[in-house]
């Protein structure tokens, strides 16, 4: 197949973002808005091509997608070693191309609304395009390096979206964070590439995903604390994922990262950047499967189910729609995670991986959808707290609509996108695990709660008193929310497992009965909860928040995580090492420096005084060196 | 005159006509000319060399070799490889840029810009030279000049700066003689006579206990300038009180010599010297490395940020050599060039902000992306650089610095390398405490809000500089594999 017309996909965003970069100030916002949403389309119009090539006419051979590259070399290290840069297609690349540009086209065209009169117009398209460049990149990498390189740009996007409203220091601070706590993450990400590099001598996925395990089994390497050194690196590379994929408890620029505007939240915060985590595991998943019978696997189970719960909890308490559906996104992102964990390989073996993939694609659509819808709603109200909102479903017809669509959806609701996918993640965990099956269903009943919560604060509930009458948003605003709205209701009924799976074979996918009835019984038990809650105005919930009492307090202030970390970066490394160290610098490395000039300095004002300018003791001193002298030479001369 | 000859012979000629010059307008054309043909020959002679090279497979091209002082075999010879040939377009990039930032130098102009010619022939001279007592006294000759740039043009304690700079740097340059002098005097030790000529020495097996002895002297001679901790001190008080285009050539040019000297001297001349005495020294510049980067977190004065930040990132460099493998040296001159580029591009923004706001306190400042857009855009750009972010030449060089390192199965490597990767933590957050106190957030200052847009000589001073940084960071193979091919002989000496 070939695949030339691929390496297009990246590129077009990036000339867009060079040439809105470079000829910022000349562009008129209106032009670079266009320019933005046409590149977009044609990037999306070939992704679309790509994957109808590649999965329904010719990306099979004997039954197995293939995989297809195309690289070349960028930076060698050794002679084995070296950095390609490239595309690689196989199943999980090309859908990752529809999310990608499906999700950046729709939130091209709402910007357009969104951030009408913005005096950064312009900038928010070039740093859009540069993002979206990035994300392209990052998934069609070929190699361990490339998707680092492009991970790193990724994170710098973001660093550049959330701050981009940079006079506000909230948002600054935000950016920092970000960036920041994403950093310490590549940190583990990168020593376990040093370390799978130096074991394995290539960075390629194509050698080290080999579908054969016994040649994944044939690399050596030493132990550590009782696992092999390449479970350490696999380890250490999930800790990346985990940092980029806000996993407890690498979470905490998650929330924050909302200071940005909505569409970027709901962009690379929701549907693509915080995805790359999970991709990044289940690009390696043959590894991650084979080496030391799975044990990297089983941390990515746990730190996925407790992620996944602990961020539903939280989500249940926050009054910001925007915080209660970021930390949303991180429970789904947990709920992807530990079905990676807790899958098998060969066949329906593999449906984990499956439902993953499949749950990565819905939640991107009406995960998108609810940011956008939130974003409707935040411009209609100039607010992010549900108390300033309240009866909007008669304002804003289109935007109630569209977000029920995409609770319905996250809640598990058949027939809609999110039943489809969170079922097959939910047998997957039945099938290896239990607990983490108990704990699958437990955050499925929270999401529902807590979505429908926020969905009932905003549309219905109280009714507000508006000075201004909230207006439904502009039609470059209601499209994007009417195709993700149709996106979420159809695609739970592609057949995922046939295209997308563990070994690449495909598998035939079937509903399990019990197991979804049960999720759907448990989605709806939550949907109910909210609906008596939340409907008409009440004190239930004043009066459930009293009867949790401490526990309430905590989880509002998200287990203060937050406050832990200031601890540990401001009281420890700020105030314990890193003054110290300045000090050290100033006092006792550049002390004894100054002591040895000063000891020479005291040392030349001693013996300054023989330099008196007197004759007599210049005198003195002659005749005193004469006559040592002479007495040496006496003494020499008599032995 | 030979192609080499001519990068010292120039710079002369340039201050016969500064002499002649009357006035600021006079002579910054006269150094503008000036170093704008040493920047035209620079690059040509990359691509000289890349023709030469394809021909000539000696350890150096453009060879010539004439008897100076007869009596102690010293000759003027010189030659270049290609991580000469980078080094020198680094410095006549960072001159030129650094003529441009000096526009409207108020005092003295036409003494400034001898002494800066001066300081850069000095550079041209120690790059080129293939003889070791030649190469020490260019590498004087690029040092004294600092004494008077600093005293005399210098701001704050700049008496006190250039003298402990001065005396530092004459004090590592004594260590230095001796480790030369003892290389000097073993050169017999297969019989042949006494030289200074480094392939000649190169051939000579000295005796084990002398480059025991001698190797320690002659790195920490040349490391001293490569801010070796913890001999780094004089580089913050030095870059503090030094004018911008000074501390431009400062960290962008003559830091380096510390790593090349390292390099070309005490690796080439002493490797069971340099085996033996490695961990000790890797020790210190691992240090070095996350200690400069903690160290730059509590700092306010933005040049002492950035002078630590040097003492980091040219640990990098100390820390590469040392690790005596093909990967890591490579990242060695790939970081000294990235970090030469980065560290000047710095220095300049920091200049332009502080002649504009006259504060370098970050506390002070605030919100200036709004006012000075250019310069703080460039700044943010300069900050992801160095913060080694991809796209940019110091990724680049440090991940061929880390892969490097981690070719050593051993846990006192891989522990020294993991303590150096997590400077790229510490220095995003040093990074972004700048960017975020001192770019972004609201203007602090009524006064910051009519600051002066960025001239059209300050900007082609900063994208002279941008713009290798982000040739190297897009596409590194064609100098990495440049770099390579002159590693070769040096590799094949160690072992």
């Amino acid at each position: 197949m070939d695949i030339s017309h691929a390496l297009l996909i990246p590129m077009i965003p990036l000339l867009i973002f060079l040439v809105l970069g470079v000829f910022y100030n000349k562009i008129k916002p209106a032009v670079s808005g266009y320019v933005g949403v046409m590149g977009m389309l044609v990037s999306f119009g070939l992704s679309i091509y790509t994957a109808y090539q590649y999965f329904l006419v010719n990306g099979q051979i004997d039954g197995v997608y293939q995989s297809i590259s195309q690289k070349t070399v960028w930076m060698r290290f050794t002679d084995t070693l070296h950095i390609d840069m490239g595309v690689l297609i196989d199943p999980i690349s090309v859908m990752m191309l529809v999310v990608v540009s499906t999700i950046s086209l729709m939130v091209q065209i709402y910007s357009r609304g969104y951030m009408k009169g913005d005096s950064g117009y312009t900038k928010f398209f070039a740093y859009l395009s540069l993002f979206t460049f990035s994300m392209f990149g990052l998934v069609l990498a070929t190699n361990l390096f490339q998707i680092y390189i492009f991970w790193e740009l990724v994170g710098v996007s973001s660093f550049l979206l959330i701050g981009y409203y940079y006079t506000k220091p909230s948002a600054v601070a935000a950016a920092k964070k970000a960036f920041i706590v994403t950093r310490f993450a590549d940190f583990g990400f990168l020593i376990g590439i040093l370390i799978i590099g130096y074991y394995t001598g290539t960075y390629d996925f194509e050698t080290l995903n080999q579908p054969d395990g016994a040649a994944i089994l044939s690399w050596t390497s030493g132990s550590f604390m009782g696992l092999s050194i390449l479970t350490w690196a696999l380890i250490l590379i999930f800790i990346g994922g985990a940092g980029k994929s806000a996993m407890f408890p690498l979470h905490i620029w998650l929330p924050d990262a909302m200071e940005g505007p909505t569409p970027v939240s709901a962009l690379i915060h929701a549907a693509t950047m915080v995805v790359a985590g999970v991709f990044l595991v289940a690009r390696l998943f043959p590894m991650y499967y084979f080496v030391e019978d799975g044990f990297a696997l089983q941390v990515v189970a746990y730190v996925g189910a407790f992620s996944a719960l602990f961020a539903a909890v939280i989500a249940v308490t926050q009054t910001d729609i925007k915080r209660v559906l970021a930390f949303s996104t991180m429970s789904q992102l947990g709920y992807m995670m530990l079905a990676l964990g807790v899958s098998g390989y060969e066949g329906h073996e593999g449906v984990g991986y499956t439902a993953s993939m499949f749950h990565l694609f819905t939640h991107a659509m009406f995960k998108a959808l609810l940011f956008l819808g939130a974003g409707s709603v935040i411009h209609a109200v100039h607010s992010n707290y549900l108390k300033d909102m309240g009866g909007l479903r008669k304002f804003m017809p289109l935007t109630n609509i569209t977000f029920l669509v995409a609770a319905l959806a996250i809640s598990g609701v058949p027939p809609l996108a999110g039943f489809w996918s969170k079922d097959e993640i939910l047998v997957a965990a039945f099938e290896q695990n239990k607990l983490i099956y108990l704990v699958g269903v437990l955050v499925a009943g929270l999401t529902a709660f807590y979505i429908f919560r926020i969905y009932f604060g905003i549309f219905w509930g109280k009714e507000t008193q508006y000075k201004h009458p909230p207006q439904e948003s502009p039609a470059s605003m209601t499209l994007p929310l009417v195709i993700l709205a149709f996106l979420s209701i159809v695609v739970g009924f592609i057949p995922f497992s046939e295209f997308i799976s563990a070994d690449k074979a495909g598998f035939e996918g079937h509903l399990n009965y019990p197991l979804a009835a049960i999720a759907t019984a448990v989605g709806l038990v939550g949907i109910g909860l909210a609906y008596f809650f939340y409907k008409k105005e009440n004190d239930l919930s004043d009066r459930f928040v009293h009867a949790f009492g401490q526990f309430y307090t905590w989880t509002f202030h998200k287990f203060y995580f937050d406050e832990l970390y200031l601890f540990i970066t401001k009281k420890i490394l700020f105030k314990n090492v890193s003054y110290p160290i300045a000090y050290f610098d100033k006092k006792y490395v550049d002390g004894t420096m100054e002591g040895v000039g000063n000891k020479t300095v005291w040392f030349s004002e001693k013996i300054k005084k023989i330099q008196s300018g007197r004759l007599q003791d210049y005198a003195f001193a002659f005749v005193s060196g004469v006559v040592v002298l002479a007495l040496i030479f006496v003494y020499f001369l008599k032995n | 005159m030979d192609i080499l000859t001519l990068f010292v012979a120039l710079p002369a000629l340039t201050i016969l006509a500064l002499i002649f010059a009357k006035d600021l307008r006079q002579s910054r054309t006269i150094a503008m000319v000036g170093s704008l043909i040493q920047l035209g020959m620079a690059l040509n002679l990359l691509f000289a060399y890349f023709r030469e090279r394809a021909i000539n497979k000696e350890v150096f091209v453009f060879v010539k070799d004439v008897v100076w002082f007869e009596s102690f075999n010293i000759h003027y010879s010189i030659g270049v490889d290609a991580i000469s040939v980078v080094l020198i377009l680094l410095t006549s990039i960072v001159v030129l840029a650094g003529v441009f930032i000096s526009w409207k130098m108020p005092e003295l102009p036409k003494e400034f810009f001898i002494s800066l010619v001066v300081l850069s022939a000095g550079v041209y001279g120690f790059f080129i030279s293939t003889d070791l007592f030649t190469m020490f006294v260019f590498y004087e000759l690029a040092v004294i000049p600092m004494y008077l740039l600093i005293g005399i043009w210098g701001s704050g304690p700049r008496e006190y700066a250039a003298m402990k700079l001065t005396l530092m740097l004459m004090g590592a340059s004594a260590v230095l003689l001796v480790g030369i002098l003892g290389i000097y005097f073993n050169s017999n030790a297969d019989g042949g006579a006494l030289t200074f000529n480094l392939l000649q020495i190169a051939e000579v097996n000295i005796p084990f206990e002398a480059q025991k002895l001698f190797f320690p002297l002659t790195f920490i001679g040349f490391a001293v300038i490569g801010a070796l901790f913890p001999f780094h001190t004089w580089s913050p008080d030095g870059h503090a009180s030094a004018p911008t285009a000074v501390s431009m050539l400062h960290a962008g040019v003559l830091m380096k010599l510390g790593g090349y000297g390292v390099f070309r001297v005490a690796l080439f001349l002493l490797p069971e010297g340099a085996l033996h005495w490695s961990w000790f020294f890797i020790i210190l510049s691992a240090i070095g490395v996350i200690y400069g980067a903690f160290a730059a977190i509590k700092q306010t004065d933005l040049k002492y940020i950035n002078a630590y930040s040097s003492v980091s990132h040219l640990g990098m460099v100390l820390f590469a050599l040392l690790m005596l493998n093909k990967t890591a040296w490579n990242g060695a001159i790939l970081q000294s060039l990235s970090h030469g580029f980065m560290t000047a591009l710095f220095f300049a923004l920091i200049g332009m902000i502080y002649g504009r706001t006259h504060t370098r306190d970050v506390t002070k400042l605030g919100g200036l992306l709004k006012v000075i857009p250019f310069i703080s855009v460039i700044y943010v750009i300069a900050g992801l650089a160095s913060l080694g972010l991809p796209g940019f030449s110091g990724f680049v060089a440090e991940m061929n610095i880390f892969v490097g390192a981690f070719q050593h199965d051993n846990l006192f490597y891989r522990i020294a390398t993991i303590v150096s990767v997590s400077a790229i933590v510490v220095t995003a957050v040093y990074i972004l405490r700048v960017v975020g106190m001192m770019l972004m957030g609201p203007v602090k200052n009524d006064a910051y809000l009519q600051l002066e847009k960025a001239t059209w000589f300050e900007r082609t001073g900063i994208l002279l500089l941008l713009i290798p940084i982000v040739i190297i960071g897009v596409a590194p193979l064609w100098l990495s594999n440049a770099i390579l091919d002159s590693l070769t002989p040096f590799l094949a000496h160690l072992t």
